[in-house]
């Protein structure tokens, strides 16, 4: 399986970002970096928008991250009823880079709070499916 | 710059579950349109058809809106900017008119959501969102302005009862709109129940699905001037986009597309936020209209709130706001918002909007959003 064996329901099938889940397996989390410019994307991207260079490196997202903004949704679209309620989120780690996923529902609710440090790390799910979330540091 | 005027403005009524088919959904705006500007349909040069094609089952409507509406064989093309499409046509219109390529051009904007479920509607929709890097966690449109709005919270203070406040004004507007798909007038206690959609947004703070349709018919100053006795004039247009992916984004207390939109709008119109009698925004969300506030300059940056707690986006404020219920309670019917807005702008300027007239109107503005502040129209508009 490539790209579409991302999160719980993917998509897409085909993306020249593909390797981004084969570094999931390694339990990494990875944005892309222009060889040319520097420019760091995450979600990852084959080309850059900055200089329109296709010369791309792959970068870690780790260490602690700050939450920007969250909310729990409390009903979910079809396919993903079963799963409510859940948190989504926005962190921003390193270098300004933001990452939005779902957070860690062991989390107790009045825990999450915007300005909460966090961390990334790699989730499996049902059906050999693979993901992120974030979680307090 | 050219002069660009509308003569004509149609809306269906918007409902939970029209009666009817795509064509006959839309021949009701068209029909009022027509009426309202006296016209025929040889007297229209082109249309534009605008909706967001993820509720239709019918393939490029455009090719099927012209045939019934009798516009063949005159052009005819599809706009879409999600919710914000009708405004893109009438950006789209006024380009047509103003490099002289037409003189007298329609704006037809239609959705009938009610042929899907609930649940599906939300998929559909947040796959309005990154669907390779977002639709995958399970997004949909009330999780995404959820998340501006616990930004805005954070940010400036605003509470939920500042939210709730915004929906009560709007369910007072509804009630009076016959042409509005919720007509109950709400109290506070009742918005605040804590019936959580996506926290910190209840019930109350989001927008109902509609079926429904507009339609706007702008012409060149000449063909205003012979065919229509109170033109409306276009006096500004400004457009703006932002990342669709919210990792993308830099502020979660504001839409960006929406203040870039603003100042090029008033730089076109030569006005400033002062000069504004009368503002129709894109409420899918009792937060929308906060943010609106504050993106269009009625408000400092979190001074939104003291606008609603002192009443002045009623119809007897400073700046009165949705005062024809919003999206809130007029209904959101994706393709059809924004001719609906402009719908409502026209008839305060010519003095036409009934209950819900502010008197003296002379300068009105339109700020219809696309998405979750992915695509930001705003139009201004003046009366003679
Ligand atoms: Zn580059």
């Amino acid at each position: 399986m490539g790209f579409e064996q991302f999160g719980i329901i993917s998509f897409t099938s085909t993306t020249k970002t593909a390797q981004f889940v084969d570094f999931l397996k390694e339990n990494e989390i990875r944005g892309t970096v222009c060889k040319e410019c520097g420019a760091r994307f995450f979600p990852p991207r084959s080309d850059c928008s900055v200089c329109l260079s296709d010369e791309m490196d792959w970068f870690p997202i780790s260490g602690e991250g700050t939450l920007l903004t969250f909310t729990k949704a409390m009903f979910a679209p079809a396919g993903f009823e079963k799963d409510a309620p859940y948190i989504l989120g926005v962190a921003e780690f390193a270098d300004g880079v933001k990452v939005f996923g779902r957070l860690d529902k062991a989390l107790p609710d009045d825990s999450v709070k915007p300005g909460m440090r966090v961390k990334i790390h790699v989730v499996a799910l049902e059906g050999d499916r693979l993901s992120y979330e974030l979680t307090a540091a | 710059m050219a002069r660009v005027a509308v003569i004509g403005v149609g809306q269906s009524a918007f409902v939970r579950s029209y009666p009817g088919s795509i064509r006959e959904l839309a021949f009701e705006a068209y029909r009022e349109a027509m009426r309202d500007g006296g016209l025929k349909p040889g007297d229209i040069d082109a249309s534009v058809i605008c909706s967001a094609p993820e509720y239709d089952k019918q393939r490029t409507p455009a090719g099927l809106m012209a045939e019934y509406l009798g516009l063949n064989p005159q052009p005819t093309f599809y706009v879409e900017s999600v919710c914000s499409s009708s405004s893109s046509g009438v950006r789209t219109a006024y380009a047509l008119i103003a490099s002289g390529l037409h003189d007298v051009v329609l704006v037809l904007g239609f959705q009938k959501m009610s042929e899907i479920s609930s649940a599906e509607s939300q998929e559909r929709m947040g796959r309005g969102g990154d669907i390779q890097w977002e639709a995958p966690f399970g997004t949909m449109m009330p999780a995404y302005y959820a998340m501006h709005a616990k930004g805005h919270m954070e940010k400036y203070g605003t509470t939920e009862e500042d939210l709730a406040l915004i929906r009560v004004k709007s369910s007072a507007y509804g009630a009076i709109n016959e042409k509005a798909v919720f007509r109950k007038s709400l109290a506070l206690e009742k918005v605040m129940e804590p019936k959580y959609v996506a926290t910190p947004l209840k019930m109350f703070d989001c927008c109902a699905n509609a079926d429904g349709s507009s339609c706007l018919i702008l012409a060149s100053e000449a063909k205003a001037k012979e065919l229509f006795s109170k033109p409306v004039w276009v006096l500004g247009l400004g457009m703006a986009t932002a990342p669709i992916n919210m990792a993308m984004r830099d502020t979660f207390s504001g839409l960006k597309c929406a203040e870039l939109a603003a100042k090029k709008a008033y730089e076109m119109a030569g006005i400033t936020p002062k000069d504004v009698d009368v503002a129709e925004v894109h409420d899918c969300f009792t937060i929308a209209e906060l943010m609106a506030y504050e993106n269009l300059g009625f408000a400092e940056p979190g001074q939104g709130r003291e606008l609603i707690r002192n009443k002045e986006t009623y119809k007897e404020g400073r700046i009165p706001v949705n005062v024809d219920g919003g999206l809130l309670s007029k209904g959101h019917p994706i393709g059809a918002t924004g001719g609906s807005q402009v719908r409502t702008i026209v008839l305060q300027l010519r003095g036409e909007a009934g209950e819900m007239q502010v008197p003296g109107a002379r300068v009105g503005l339109v700020h219809n959003i696309g998405g979750v502040g992915i695509y930001g129209n705003v139009t201004i508009f003046g009366a003679e």
